[in-house]
């Protein structure tokens, strides 16, 4: 293939073509540094510009298309778990907390709190995980946690009617940490309401008694230490949705 | 009057020079990112030769604690780059161009004679159309480097959703290390490519701007660049034929750059016209005469 067309072209013509093209060029370059401009001096919300945001929850909701909950994590076997396990993150865990007085609330309609102790979760089915623990940051660890399934957790406590709600919204006991769920991620076979790490009982700094363990998501979701659950089809409040992150921050 | 050769077509240019800033962007917004677990770096065992990156290079940059706004730019305009560079690949093959991009069998040997002359050891360059063969290699490589970097990306940002995608990379811990080599990998052709440009000169980058690449003033032009033919200035298109062909490589033998052309020393009549694409599309019939493709060209295609 011979690409070359050579033309004899005036060159007045050819200063006026090239005039042209440069001032195209030049106007589309200003314009697309005032558009730069501008992305970043947007109204914030919730943390970040305002264009940005919208691409971040469009992404959410166009790649929840993708999510099912035939799409498991990967599992790992029991000699690829870590023994230590990373801690990294201490918000909602300061030492005000009393673990004798700890009662899971789930608040199923407003006004309506179901109070739960630890054996009325551990008499739930046991289901233990192995799996890439993956942290918004990029770093990933594979991890053993075992717990109740939340799905069987729902269908024990005839939650059925909460399940149809968009939402589940989960908060540490002095609600200084919180996170809002989409209802599919958290009813995801592998989502689980975690009380044991590494065959142990977890410890304090890993969100003893309960913590949530949702592999579909980035590890900013995986709420230690739940206090309060509550269902809604407005998005909950997040905490590092707050602070500029992806709502959905799903995997 | 200016003798000039219709180069990059518009449709590549729009595609360059929106990749140009959308990539800048993504390795920019990339490396906010990537600043949140910078765990790469080049050595064995316990030394390091090149930790990625430096603290004096994060701070000089302001990288540092931007890691959510680094992620809501990146995956705001990962649409525009695969978007573009999807389209780009559509049109390359639709349109045949592909076949003046894609290496062929002598490019890889063509490419070190090309590095070679680059180099000053070297004074003639092989022929070659549009690019030569180490642009072939390397325009072709980012190609590919592109489409990797879309899904290496991908399987990084959804490696639930994409699982199978995911595991045929290796897994997610790998498919990240790709992610950041391909990066590597980019930044290196940038590199090359703006001191490429402007070693090349003014006239090659306008090229990239007007498509056009002007050649030497028609009236001066009595000595030719090798391949150019005095049938070029009287409206006669032509094509090599064995007899061009001979004297071209034996020209090139001498390290001849260019070839007088006279009455004793006259150019082989043409054989049958050239077909070539984009010939319809003359700017204005009155003031353009076509002339013949050629083979080899005085300017550096960049």
């Amino acid at each position: 293939m011979n690409y070359k067309e050579e033309i004899i072209i005036s060159e007045k013509k050819l200063r006026k073509r090239t005039l042209i093209s440069f001032s195209i060029f030049i106007v589309l370059l200003v314009a697309g540094l005032l558009a730069w401009n501008k992305l970043h001096q947007q109204p914030k919300i919730e943390g970040t510009p305002g264009t940005l945001r919208k691409g971040l929850n469009f992404n959410g909701t166009f790649f929840s298309n993708f999510l099912s909950d035939d799409h498991l994590a990967k599992t790992y076997p029991l000699s690829a778990a870590v023994a230590h396990v990373r801690v990294n993150g201490d918000a909602g865990m300061e030492n005000d907390f009393d673990t004798s007085t700890w009662k899971l609330q789930v608040v199923r309609n407003p006004g309506d709190t179901l109070f739960l102790t630890m054996d009325d979760i551990k008499s739930l089915p046991k289901t233990d995980i192995i799996f890439d623990f993956k942290c918004i940051e990029g770093w990933s660890q594979v991890t053993h946690w075992a717990g109740a399934k939340f799905s069987d957790f729902m269908a024990k406590y005839n939650l059925n009617a909460q399940t149809q709600m968009q939402y589940v919204g989960l908060e540490t006991p002095n609600k200084k940490y919180y996170v809002g769920i989409d209802m599919r991620s958290i009813m995801h076979p592998q989502t689980l309401l975690c009380y044991e790490m590494n065959g142990k009982p977890l410890p304090m700094d890993q969100g003893y008694p309960l913590r949530l363990i949702i592999p579909v998501k980035y590890g900013i979701k995986h709420l230690k230490r739940i206090g309060t659950m509550y269902f809604t089809n407005e998005r909950p409040p997040d905490y590092w949705y707050e602070r500029g992150y992806d709502y959905f921050s799903g995997l | 009057m200016k003798k000039v050769i219709k180069k990059h077509p518009l449709a590549i240019r729009w595609f360059h020079w929106i990749n140009f800033p959308v990539l800048a962007i993504m390795i920019w917004s990339g490396l906010l990112i990537y600043w949140a677990s910078d765990v790469y770096r080049l050595g064995w065992g316990d030394k390091t030769v090149l930790k990625f990156f430096p603290t004096s290079f994060y701070k000089a940059l302001h990288i540092p604690f931007r890691l959510a706004e680094g992620m809501s730019i990146h995956f705001f305009f990962m649409w525009f780059f695969a978007l573009n560079g999807f389209v780009y690949v559509l049109y390359l093959i639709f349109s045949g161009e592909w076949r003046l991009i894609v290496p062929n069998r002598k490019s890889l040997k063509e490419s070190f004679l090309v590095v070679l002359h680059d180099l000053h050891l070297r004074k003639s360059v092989p022929t070659q159309k549009k690019y030569n063969a180490a642009q072939r290699i390397a325009y072709t490589g980012v190609i590919i480097m592109g489409i990797g970097s879309v899904l290496t990306g991908l399987s990084i940002y959804k490696p639930i959703q994409f699982q199978t995608l995911c595991n045929l990379l290796g897994g997610y811990e790998w498919a990240r290390a790709e992610h950041f080599t391909l990066t590597i990998l980019f930044t290196s052709f940038f590199v090359v490519h703006i001191v490429q440009v402007i070693l090349a000169g003014w006239n090659n980058f306008r090229g990239m701007v007007t498509g056009l690449d002007v050649l030497a003033e028609n009236k001066e032009m009595i000595a030719a660049p090798i391949g150019v033919s005095s049938a070029a200035f009287h409206n006669q298109p032509i094509v090599e034929n064995k007899e061009r062909f001979e004297r071209q490589k034996k020209s090139e033998e001498n390290h001849a750059d260019v070839e007088i052309l006279n009455e004793e020393n006259p150019l082989p009549p043409a054989t049958k016209p050239a077909d070539y694409p984009g010939k319809s599309e003359m700017i204005s019939n009155d003031e353009i005469i076509p002339v013949s493709p050629k083979e080899n060209n005085e300017s550096q295609d960049k």
